[in-house]
């Protein structure tokens, strides 16, 4: 499983168009069309508001006393603006996501297809046409139409449109390399596909799915939270409701603007406004980080994950074995040593050789000869031995039985120093290659996995959000061990089968734990699909991309912990929303409850605790403040709220206080301001 | 305050708060079925009552067969003491020939004890034969503090257990919780009040000539009986129409202290069973912090109003101690307030004062310590129901800014769990507010106030909270007795019973079917100090945004306009 890694974030397209600059004007556009009931419905807290903000406006025609047409018609109008804020937040979240999808979506207009008869001939048909099972031929220079398996074919292709990565790559049929994505460009040869999916249900529609507000599927965590938020909504109407009857028992009657008002303040319109947007631009940055994902729900687990399965080769080791030290024979300098390694590795195009290499150009400086003056022998599973043939001497390198073969010796009559250094390469788990030239043993190279530079920290940052890592490897178990020390994961699974995988995904999860794992083997799909999030990787399998519930298009599997940091940063920015808009309403009954007693209890003017000019302006203010928090809060909730490396208490302590304890005050000090603003421009 | 008033606080407090770790692992053992001292005794009777009944002690029930038990015996203790009531003229047991209650007022009242509520819009020693007050009225005291009892343990069962079908036997639980959770006990306290002189005979109501040579009748009648569990049941309804104000029903300050003490020594223990259910007693330190804490500040609240000295007097040079309007002057102002601030954080309807002549600000704490649904302490079993469902919604709240789905104790809140955390939050705003509402626009049910304006007000609020929130006293001055306040009361009873025993039990059933993840650094912590203040805060900020408008309304206008 050699993966390629995706070490610099190439450009993506359309990275210009997800400017606020570019978004903002048909995102307000966006914000009326919204106004629709039947996309209004899809949020029940802004339904409520649109609806106190029509009976509003019809209540601006039947004056009330104790309220002047002027302040009505400017609660009404603040009322609309608080619908219209929340619809533009949702607008812009959607824009940014819908930018990129629609560069992409572009390229597939007018699109052909030579679809295969059942005769086997071929004819033309639009890729819009094509279904499941279809086939369809594909040669240099063409765009793919849809997302496949290679039936037949081996070619390159140029996926810089959807991954961003310039280079091409190979797809051929059979193996893991066999799957293509709609949209992509053919460079050479030709290709035979079997179409996946139906139109409508591709890769790139899938991701257009996530960012759109309209045809969004909610995730499991967003209904919970919209059920609550149903419910408070619930119990603030009926607490405004029944201060009438009761307001009349006192001997007064309120005007029902102002009870309209104190609806609308109470209900939770801040994360009822900004839920949808939230939602939104979680997906969309996940989609920035080249994955896409089946659903929501497979976002939102990844916050949840307790255990990380990552493949040790690629993820935690770069795929390749490289060369980390060199030890000679007794009676053999180092530099003959170097020279000999270096000579029996410089035709061995394997990274193992070219890693070797490397090494010794590093540590000596030799005169190397050019590539016409030895005979290259290439590595053959017969001699399982590699190396040139120079100025009639034979330099070889290879395993150590095969090795001592060519020379023609036992393994018992190696000298005991470098027997002894072989056995413990072995036991660190690296592997010795044996180095000789014609039939004079020179030393040993010490061939060992590298772990990725800055994988040990990241490990160790997941550590603190409680997350544990396990390795997973085919590798013997002595051999895994060393690598997770040096790695630091907390937990190995060595000469990994996918049968060992699966159960082992079946007990964490019997103990109550929630799985993430990467794979891109068609072996891997029962594994894939038994995961709670399992990312497929993009030039994986079919079966694995369909098993799996994402796929990182860049194929880097490191991805997996940037998808957890998602996943998080949706729920903490939901959460910390909610806190917030709950505990606003303390302060806005402070400002709303004096004004509307006034007539009747004048004492409990001592409630109104900011100074607020009068009864008129408080409830303006409050109604002002409500609408533009929304505003205020856009930022945040496109953004996210950051998710630190830290214990639950820590982050649990960190955002109260932030969202919770500043949800109480910032209102407080926000309607006051508002108010003495209104008061100065003398609007009531 | 003098020296003994704090004695009385350090009596009660340490009464309470000591034997409750002994007492809560006791409860658990008990309705685990595990051996206790007193199965020996016991458990031959135990295991009796099941072959009696027919019952299969090992065969568990889902939540649904729970729920249908638990109905199903509630439904015929309403019938049979509704029927008791309407017909105790012709049934023995009635010296005093007292003829049957009203059809309204038999209804409240049956609906009231079978809830748990005591609600009582009628007089006991003028108008219930002794055969309604024991077989009657104490039954139902036993099988509905049993009955949260049992909701309870099948909760625990539903947090503690990892994907279960089951969450216990009804009537198993509601066996064991009688048997061993509240008849020792009553045992106990009954002999404790006997010695004290609270009568305990079937004998005639007795007649004397008073000094002026008036004649006078004194009534009589199993009082101590009753009298013990209506107050280790947090029911409330007291033998005599003024309830624990009654020489019969509270004869000296050591009965006052015992039976304060008694309101909440269950419901604290039971706060340590949750503990033993969950395997941690942590959280059940953090619970009884909370219900500590605000308990404390409503009770320091109530202690400051009640020793204002009045404003009306302050110009004249007169010196004023603490306002003794409504309060029995055996028990003086602490013992009063005190008795107060227990019985409406417990949901017992008893009273040794009268609420209508107490401070606004003290009637308000009263109010709120029921409106936000009974949690402090609250009732038995219910109190602590109702604090869990708060711990859920505190978690939920606050959960999601972990970055995780919230999860308590390692079972997921899902739209489920949600779906009926939000049915129970509903039922308060409802019975009170909507069907307060209803009173108050009504000409005649508005009419039942004795006072205008805010106090008014005041009167009808609390009668219908005191109905949903289960506790069952009264603010006095409310002519309750009518048919209308006697339906719309019952109705308030049932909708705060049933709307939180019923979604508790669907809860207990979705929670155990779930699996449980492993607790870690990355979980929510449910303990210390941090959750604990999270809590109260959660729990003051959904009562204090659902019914400050009308606390605003009553209590706090009616203490502005005394100018305090």
């Amino acid at each position: 499983m050699n993966m390629p890694i995706a070490q610099v974030q190439a450009p993506r397209p359309g990275t210009d168009q997800t400017r606020f600059a570019a978004l903002w004007r048909p995102a307000l556009i966006q914000a009326l069309v919204k106004l629709d009931p039947r996309q209004l419905k899809r949020s029940p807290v802004m339904l409520v508001v649109a609806l106190t903000a029509l009976l509003t406006t019809l209540l601006c025609f039947a004056p009330e006393s104790g309220v002047s047409t002027a302040v009505a018609i400017q609660i009404a109008l603040w009322l609309w603006f608080t619908v219209l804020f929340a619809n533009f937040a949702e607008a812009l979240a959607e824009g940014r996501g819908k930018a990129r999808a629609d560069s992409l979506k572009a390229g597939s207009q007018g699109l052909n297809a030579q679809r295969r008869r059942a005769d086997g001939s071929f004819e033309t048909v639009a890729a819009s046409a094509l279904r499941k099972d279809d086939v369809v031929k594909v040669v240099a220079g063409e765009l793919i139409p849809g997302d496949g398996e290679v039936l037949e074919g081996i070619a390159a292709v140029n996926e810089a449109a959807i991954t961003g990565e310039s280079a091409p790559v190979i797809r051929e049929s059979g193996g893991d390399r066999s799957a293509v994505t709609g949209n992509t460009r053919l460079v050479s040869d030709w290709l035979l596909i079997s179409i996946t999916s139906n139109p409508g249900e591709s890769t790139l529609d899938r991701m257009i799915a996530l960012v759109e507000g309209a045809k969004r599927q909610k995730t499991p965590n967003e209904i919970a939270l919209d059920i609550l938020l149903i419910g408070l909504t619930l119990i603030f109407l009926i607490v405004v409701v029944t201060l009438q009857p009761f307001a009349r028992f006192a001997g007064g009657s309120l005007p029902l603007i102002f009870l309209a008002a104190l609806l609308v303040t109470l209900i939770p319109t801040t994360i009822g406004g900004l839920l949808s947007a939230i939602g939104i631009a979680g997906m969309d940055r996940l989609v920035r980080l080249n994955v896409i994902a089946r659903s929501g729900r497979a976002v939102e687990a990844a916050g949840d994950v307790h255990t990380l399965m990552l493949d040790k080769t690629g993820t935690i080791t770069f795929g390749n074995r490289r060369c980390s030290a060199l030890h000679t024979a007794p009676a053999v300098t180092a530099r003959e040593l170097g020279e000999g390694a270096l000579l029996a590795s410089l035709a061995d195009d394997t990274a193992e050789g070219k890693s070797i290499v490397e090494y010794l150009r590093q540590l000596h400086d030799f005169n190397e000869p050019a590539a016409d003056q030895f005979s290259p022998v290439a590595f053959s599973a017969e001699t399982r031995l590699s190396g040139v043939d120079f100025e009639q001497r034979r330099y070889r390198k290879g395993a150590v039985d095969a090795v001592l073969g060519f020379i023609g010796i036992e393994r018992l009559q190696m000298p005991s120093a470098l027997a002894k250094e072989v056995e413990r390469i072995a036991q660190s788990g690296g592997t010795p290659l044996l180095v000789c030239v014609d039939q004079r043993l020179l030393g040993v190279i010490h061939l060992k996995d590298v772990v990725k530079p800055g994988i040990r920290e990241r490990f160790a940052e997941l550590r603190k959000l409680g997350i544990r890592t396990v390795m997973v490897t085919g590798d013997n178990p002595l051999t895994a061990a060393a690598i997770a020390a040096e790695a630091g994961v907390d937990d190995v699974l060595a000469e990994a089968t996918p049968e060992k995988k699966l159960a082992r995904i079946r007990q964490e999860q019997n103990d109550g734990r929630l799985v993430a794992m990467c794979g891109d083997g068609a072996n891997d799909a029962p594994a894939l699909a038994q995961a709670d999030v399992g990312m497929a990787m993009n030039d994986g399998t079919q079966a694995a991309r369909e098993a799996a519930n994402m796929v990182d298009l860049d194929s880097d599997p490191t991805k997996l912990l940037d998808v957890v940091q998602v996943g998080k940063e949706l729920l903490v920015t939901r959460g910390a929303l909610t806190t917030f808009s709950i505990a606003n309403d303390v302060a806005k009954y402070f400002a709303i409850l004096p004004a509307l007693f006034a007539a009747i209890y004048p004492q409990l003017g001592v409630l109104n605790l900011m100074q607020l000019a009068s009864p008129q302006s408080a409830i303006l203010s409050a109604i002002v403040f409500n609408a533009l928090i929304i505003v205020a809060l856009i930022p945040l909730a496109l953004r996210g709220v950051r998710v630190q490396a830290a214990s639950a208490a820590h982050l649990l302590r960190r955002n109260l206080l932030i969202y919770g304890v500043g949800g109480l005050i910032v209102p407080f000090a926000g309607i006051k301001l508002i108010d003495m603003l209104l008061n100065a421009l003398h609007l009531v | 305050m003098h020296s003994y008033d704090f004695a009385l606080l350090l009596a009660f407090f340490a009464i309470v708060l000591l034997p409750a770790p002994w007492l809560g692992r006791f409860y658990y053992k008990v309705m685990e079925g595990q051996r206790t001292w007193l199965s020996p005794a016991l458990g031959p009777l135990e295991r009796g009552c099941y072959r009696l009944a027919g019952v299969q002690a090992e065969q568990e029930h889902n939540w649904k067969q729970y729920a249908l038990a638990l109905l199903t015996f509630n439904l015929a203790g309403f019938v049979l003491l509704f029927a008791v009531l309407m017909l105790q003229g012709y049934l023995p047991l009635n010296p005093q020939r007292l003829p049957g209650q009203d059809w309204s007022l038999a209804l409240n009242t049956a609906v009231s004890f079978v809830t748990n509520t005591n609600w009582q819009a009628y007089s006991g020693e003028a108008s219930l034969s002794y055969l309604s007050q024991m077989l009657g009225l104490t039954v139902q005291n036993f099988v509905s503090a049993a009955t949260g009892l049992a909701v309870l343990v099948a909760l625990c069962r539903g947090i503690a257990r990892r994907s279960a079908t089951t969450v216990g036997n009804f009537w198993v639980d509601l066996t064991r919780a009688t048997l061993y959770g509240l008849l020792p006990l009553c045992l106990l306290l009954a002999l404790l009040l006997v010695w004290q002189g609270v009568p305990q005979t079937f004998a005639d109501y007795a007649h004397a000539v008073t000094l002026q040579g008036a004649d006078q009748t004194i009534p009589l009648g199993p009082a101590a009986s009753q009298i013990a569990i209506k107050q280790l049941g947090t029911n409330g309804g007291g033998f005599f129409g003024v309830n624990s104000a009654h020489p019969f029903e509270n004869p000296t300050a050591w009965s006052n202290l015992f039976e304060l003490a008694s309101i909440i020594l269950i419901p604290v223990a039971l706060v340590f069973t949750f503990g033993h259910y969950v395997k941690d007693l942590r959280q059940s330190r953090a619970i009884l912090a909370c219900m500590l804490a605000l308990f404390l500040i409503g009770g320091a609240t109530a202690l400051c109003a009640e020793y204002q000295p009045n404003p009306a007097l302050i110009s004249e040079q007169v010196q004023q101690s603490a306002p003794m309007e409504g309060k029995e002057s055996r028990f003086g102002t602490t013992g009063s307030v005190l008795w107060t601030i227990t019985t409406t954080a417990a949901s017992n309807g008893s009273v040794n004062a009268m609420h209508d002549s107490l401070n606004p600000l003290t009637g308000m704490v009263a109010m709120l310590n029921m409106m936000v649904g009974e949690v402090i302490f609250g009732g038995v079993g219910a109190g602590l129901y109702g604090m869990l469902l708060f711990v859920l919604i505190a978690v939920f709240l606050a959960g999601l800014m972990i970055g995780r789905t919230p999860e308590y104790l390692g079972k997921k809140l899902q739209a489920r769990e949600v779906q009926l955390l939000v049915a129970t939050l509903l039922v308060m705003p409802l019975g009170v507010l909507v069907l307060g509402a209803l009173a108050a626009s009504l000409p005649g049910p508005a009419g039942a106030v004795s006072n205008p304006g805010a106090h008014g007000f005041s009167q009808l609020l609390y009668a219908y909270t005191s109905g949903t929130a289960n506790n069952g006293s009264a603010f006095a001055g409310f002519g309750a007795n009518t048919v209308y306040h006697n339906v719309m009361i019952a109705l308030a009873m049932l909708i705060g019973r049933l709307g939180y025993i019923l979604p508790v039990l669907a809860l207990a059933g979705s929670l155990a079917a779930k699996n449980r993840a492993p607790q870690g650094q990355n979980s929510f912590p449910t303990h210390g100090p941090l959750f604990t203040g999270l809590l109260l805060v959660i729990i003051l900020l959904m009562g204090g945004l659902t019914f400050l408008p009308s606390l605003a309304l009553g209590p706090i206008a009616e203490q502005l306009s005394l100018g305090f």
